[in-house]
């Protein structure tokens, strides 16, 4: 390899170079700065407090990575949480079945998006944007008050602790990394995850190589449905119920994660270990902030949408650099 | 006959509405042979490569492939079948690694995942082959286009290919990769593929080619041995002319023309240039004068006019206009100095298709006044009427949308547009391909009466006859370099300007 | 001849660019009809015109102002994402500076909230626009970081309250009434003609629609296309932030979470409803207004009907996707493909009526 090579090589990971180290010195900052931040238990809660978030963003990753985008992720969580508490609760449904029933629902639902887009040639965003629209609106046709969740095994996830030494985790974390691993699996290791980033290479070359665009885009909406039904049923756990309302503006925290992770937003390029590593810098974010005590909670928005700037420009940049 | 030809098409024939784009093409390929496909803008040849890949359906005659007869409804079972392409624009995902791109679609897997040391081992082992020396693990993009277009190659050859295309892959390329890539071309014909090679540089097809196939609107004008066809003879057979005929066929004598007197040039280059477009090359027009550009598809005529709009900026050189050196940075600095430009891609980079007939008129016009000083909406119905009238568009309605308007009126649009911004240099890029011989006599005539009036004309056009009629002089184009610039007097004569761009110096 | 002439003119009526729009409007107010039997009564209390047709047109004029900018920004091919922030920032700044000030109630004081709120519309307009048409961001990317990061800066002025001001000037903006008419009806009728005025009898419109239409094209006759690309997201902002100071007007507060939240998709909806294309390109200003109605006419449907109105967003819903649908070049062909077999009696030369349409 020459010089140039390597150059270019690692101009691509810069996002992601980037990223981990402003981890790194978010952590080692909050560390020098308050009282009982650094311990190994903060970091366990990022994943604790942001694991329906990691799953999400997971399947956000796949759409980008195709140059897609997916804005109803929010709204399909909320109708999965709004589903689960109905069903559960109020129709008296054993959680084993409504759990599979409401993934091959967001499942469908992310199918139909993606035929769609790639059938009629519509842009991913105003059809995700129809998805959203219906989904919220279909909680509401639901209840329009929140439905709370005292359903014993949603409890017991709510409540159980995995110990690891001294410190904890929740069984959503561990699905979520599941999930990541399952996803790294899939990009890195099958057909279909490469297809994903010949699409997002290059679509028509994808078409003219003779590999399935039409259905590896089919999929992938479907594998972001299905993560945000997934999200949704995970956050149950965390909530304890299920409302129109959880989750709004979730689309565009996935989307931040994805972007700050180093994931090109015109698709081909990028990885889900960056995506976890966005996602942990936006619960470090808010971790600082509720650490700070002065700072309020919207500070957080300015600073994810700061780091949005920063990360767009460096892309454009870094594209420009590569013509 | 040597043996028997791998690919053989026959009576094969193609229409789109309106057009006859083949009509009953025989053509043949042989194993181990690189063939050329040759012919101008329109004789076929992309028409006839979709229908060999499968992109389009033949409308009559049929395709055999080693003995059988194929029909195929796609570009994937035209490579499964063995017949593989490689573009121009090389058509792989940059993103992804050298190994990716060469298996992408069939890469080798275990147990049902990608086994990634073997498809890098066997990756390794096709670039050694092709003499390559590439790291296949690094991005594609890393690489140049010469190098991208070989790993094209390799992922073609490795998908068994018994055909391969290569449609004008070196147009982007230097000298050096052009000679890497032959010899890469040299070991597979040697291996028995059937090479058909596209290319508008007339000395790689005599470097390269043992026999080829020429095309002239869309019907075969003959199959030959390189070795027994020169260049004059080859140009003249791909733009078609019978020599002796041309005055004949322009519909009478050729224009007396007196070229315009005096030194004062309206625009003046030197050593204009654009890496990858056109070499350096000078060029001065008077006022009142047509200058016209000859030369074959691809031989930079269009690219050394969009340097003179500022359409693309040039590597070095400079602009005199009216004496003073000026600095071409956009289209817009152009239009100021009153230069106008239309361009030979109608639809794409002329026309905005969703508006009527009069907007489009007006738009040069309104764009050069800025949006606070608009036309008054008498003075836009004034202007396209009288435009309307005066060339003849049809449907004569100005408030047609400028989409549903046939090539020809299409044309006259653009020229329309330009014509009321009444420009000192007029820039016409193949002006009359594709419409019908009234409305192409009529766009030669007004282009003849307006350097009467004294306004400079820039003329390219791939037909011979039309650039002797107008010009008064000739510049002659061949592989992206200017290689004589020519007076268009009695003794010049077409045979000397097709024996020019064959031979690439002055006769 | 009288039948043919009389469907020619049917025909060409159907293609009149706002005759589909304009159908969908009145059979929802019309529909209307069979819940509340007075509802197009309009009546006079106090000196001000009171009805359901007069509170569409009010609670409708922030939609409509907002709908305005996109317009412009999806005619060249964009779109903007961040009207909603912009409308929570406009109302929060020009909140703010009234409770400080010593005299709410006084003229200056309303003026010099106008002017913050407007001109730092302008900067965020400029912020978009730069973004765009300088760096070539794509356009839904760009909008994206001021929609995440303005509702933050919102509430960071608002100091994550709700301001409230009382101010008799300033409520006259969103709140009030002039000539017996709601103020901010007037005020979004006036910015809806300015722009109909601004695009029409100037150039604008025209060079705007070519930069939509075909960019190449559009560069290659000289048109500055990034002046005007950056133009067309400062008038987004600034119609977003006179949406605003009419949303907290209206309250007489000003609420950074809530105020203008999804704003931006109604637009967008608003604005394909109305005919213009997502693609670019020719845009129809009177389509808008009549798209953003539709809307405000259809979430009023929904309440007085009684179903709750969270569930408009199912409706909305539908309709995206059936205009996107409906304007879909793959959708139209596979349905005309389908519908070919059995159409071909009823309608035996389409292309026929066209001509002579043209023709005559």
């Amino acid at each position: 390899m020459n010089a140039n090579a390597l150059v270019t090589r690692v101009r691509g990971q810069i996002p992601l170079l980037v990223t981990s180290v402003l981890l790194v010195s978010m952590f080692t900052v909050g560390s020098a700065q308050y009282d009982g931040f650094f311990s190994g238990q903060v970091l366990l809660n990022l994943l604790i407090d942001n694991a329906f978030l990691l799953v999400v963003a997971v399947g956000m990753t796949f759409v980008v990575l195709t140059g897609g985008i997916d804005l109803s992720v929010g709204a399909v969580v909320a109708l999965s949480t709004m589903v689960s508490a109905w069903l559960v609760e109020r129709h008296g449904w054993p959680p084993l079945l409504v759990i599979p029933l409401v993934l091959l629902m967001g499942t469908a639902a992310g199918w139909v998006m993606g035929w769609v887009i790639h059938t009629f040639e519509i842009q991913p965003f105003i059809v995700t944007l129809a998805g959203m629209f219906l989904a919220r609106g279909l909680c509401y046709t639901i209840s329009i008050e929140s439905i709370s969740i005292t359903d014993p095994s949603y409890t017991a996830m709510a409540q159980t602790r995995i110990p690891l030494g001294d410190l904890f985790v929740s069984p959503s974390v561990v699905i979520a990394l599941l999930v990541v691993a399952a996803g790294f699996v899939v990009l890195h290791y099958t057909r279909l995850g490469r297809n994903v980033y010949a699409i997002g290479g290059s679509e028509h070359s994808a078409l003219l190589m003779g590999l399935r665009v039409g259905r590896t885009r089919t999929t992938v909406y479907a594998i972001s449905g299905f993560c945000s039904a997934l999200g949704g049923v995970l956050l149950t756990f965390y909530m304890l119920s299920g409302y129109g309302l959880h989750a709004v503006g979730l689309e565009l925290d996935a989307i931040a994660a994805v972007v700050i992770g180093g994931t090109l937003l015109t698709g081909g390029s990028g990885y889900l270990l960056g995506t976890v590593l966005g996602v942990l810098v936006l619960g470090l974010i808010q971790t600082v902030i509720s650490f700070q005590g002065t700072l309020s909670s919207w500070w957080t928005r300015i600073v994810i949408g700061g780091l949005l700037f920063v990360f767009i420009v460096l892309q454009r940049l870094i594209t420009v650099r590569r013509r | 006959m040597r043996q028997q030809p791998v690919l053989e098409v026959r009576g094969i024939r193609k229409e789109f509405p309106g057009v006859v784009a083949l009509d009953g093409v025989d053509f043949r390929l042989f194993p181990g042979e690189v063939h050329a496909l040759m012919g101008e803008n329109g004789a076929g040849k992309s028409t006839l490569i979709k229908v060999l890949t499968g992109v389009y359906p033949a409308d009559g005659g049929e395709v055999v492939l080693a003995g059988q007869r194929v029909r195929f409804a796609g570009p994937l079972q035209a490579q499964q079948a063995g017949i593989s392409t490689v573009y121009q624009e090389v058509n792989l995902c940059p993103n992804l690694s050298v190994a990716e791109n060469i298996f992408i679609g069939r890469e080798p897997r275990r147990l049902g995942l990608i086994d990634w040391a073997e498809m890098r081992r066997r990756a390794a082992e096709l670039v050694r082959t092709m003499e390559l020396d590439i790291d296949v693990t690094a991005p594609l993009d890393n690489y140049s286009i010469a190098i991208q277009q070989l790993v094209a190659i390799v992922r073609a050859v490795d998908a068994s290919a018994r055909v391969l295309i290569l449609d004008e892959p070196t147009s982007s390329l230097d000298r050096e990769e052009v000679s890497r890539l032959f010899t890469v071309m040299r070991r597979l014909r040697d291996q028995g593929v059937a090479v058909l090679f596209v290319s508008h540089f007339l000395d790689q097809i005599y470097e390269i080619c043992d026999r080829m196939t020429v095309l002239r609107n869309g019907r075969l004008e003959g199959e030959y041995l390189t070795s027994e066809l020169n260049q004059v003879e080859l140009v003249s057979r791909m733009i078609g002319a019978e020599l002796a005929g041309l005055d004949q066929l322009a519909g009478g004598k050729r224009r007396e023309r007196s070229a315009p007197t005096g030194d004062r040039a309206f625009l003046r280059a030197q050593g204009l240039a654009r890496k990858g477009a056109v070499e350096p090359y000078d060029l001065a027009i008077r006022p009142g004068e047509v200058v016209g550009l000859a030369g074959l598809l691809g031989s930079g005529r269009t690219e050394a006019a969009r340097l003179l709009f500022g359409a693309d900026h040039k590597d070095r050189g400079t602009v005199r206009i009216d004496d003073a050196e000026t600095d071409l940075r956009s289209p817009r600095d152009a239009i100021g100095h009153g230069i106008a430009f239309c361009s030979e891609n109608r639809k794409t980079e002329g026309l905005v298709g969703e508006l009527t007939v009069r907007e489009n008129i007006v738009l040069a016009l309104q764009a050069a006044r800025g949006w606070a000083r608009p036309l008054s909406r008498t003075t836009q119905d004034k202007l396209a009427l009288r435009w309307i009238r005066a060339l003849d568009i049809r449907p004569g309605d100005p408030e047609a949308l400028v989409r549903n308007l046939s090539g020809g009126n299409q044309q006259k649009v653009l020229l329309a547009r330009w014509l009321i911004t009444d420009p000192k240099l007029l820039i016409l890029d193949e002006p009359t391909r594709g419409i019908d011989i009234g409305a192409k006599a009529e766009i030669q005539k007004l282009v003849a009466d307006l350097a009467e009036k004294g306004m400079a004309v820039l003329f390219i056009s791939a037909e011979l006859e039309e650039v002797l009629r107008l010009s008064h002089r000739v510049g002659v184009l061949r592989d992206r370099r200017m290689v004589a610039q020519l007076r268009n007097d009695d003794a010049l004569t077409p045979e000397r300007v097709l024996a020019t761009i064959a031979s690439g110096a002055e006769q | 001849m009288t039948t043919a002439s009389t469907t020619a003119r049917a025909k060409a009526l159907t293609r009149y660019r706002l005759f589909w729009p304009a159908v969908v409007l009145a059979v929802l107010l019309l529909a209307n009809l069979a819940f509340t039997s007075d509802f197009f009564a309009v009546h006079i209390k106090d000196g001000h015109l009171y009805g359901s047709t007069v509170d569409i047109l009010h609670f409708g004029a922030p939609l409509i102002l907002v709908s305005l900018g996109m317009t412009l920004v999806i005619a060249t091919g964009g779109i903007d994402l961040s009207v909603g922030s912009t409308v929570a920032i406009a109302g929060a700044l020009a909140c703010l500076h009234i409770s400080e000030a010593a005299d709410p109630a006084s003229p200056g004081t309303v003026f010099g909230a106008i002017g913050i709120a407007l001109g730092t519309a302008v900067l965020l307009g400029v912020a978009n626009g730069v973004l765009v048409a300088r760096l070539g961001v794509q356009p839904i990317i760009a909008t994206l970081i001021l929609m995440v990061a303005g509702r933050g800066v919102a509430q960071l002025i608002t100091d994550g309250q709700i301001i409230t001001v009382t101010s008799e000037p300033y409520k006259l903006i969103g709140g009030g009434y002039w000539l017996a008419m709601p103020f901010a009806i007037l005020l979004s009728g006036l910015v809806a003609l300015l722009t109909a005025l601004l695009t029409r009898s100037t150039a604008l419109g025209l060079l705007l629609e070519s930069v939509g239409g075909n960019p190449v094209a559009s560069r290659l006759v000289g048109i500055r296309a990034m002046r005007l690309v950056g133009l067309v997201y400062v008038f987004s902002a600034l119609c977003a932030a006179v949406a605003g100071l009419m949303v907290s007007s209206n309250v007489s507060a000003a609420d950074g979470n809530n105020a203008g939240l999804w704003i931006e998709l109604d637009a967008i909806l608003a604005v394909v409803i109305g005919g213009t294309s997502l693609n670019g390109g020719r845009f129809s200003i009177g389509g808008t207004v009549l798209g953003a109605l539709i809307i405000q006419t259809l979430s009023t449907t929904v309440y007085t009907i009684g179903i709750p109105p969270e569930t408009t967003l199912v409706f909305k819903a539908f309709v995206v996707i059936t205009v996107c649908l409906i304007q879909s070049p793959n959708f139209r062909a596979e349905v005309a493909r389908r519908g070919a077999g059995r159409r071909s009696v009823d309608r035996p030369r389409p292309a026929t009526t066209t001509n002579r349409e043209v023709g005559a």
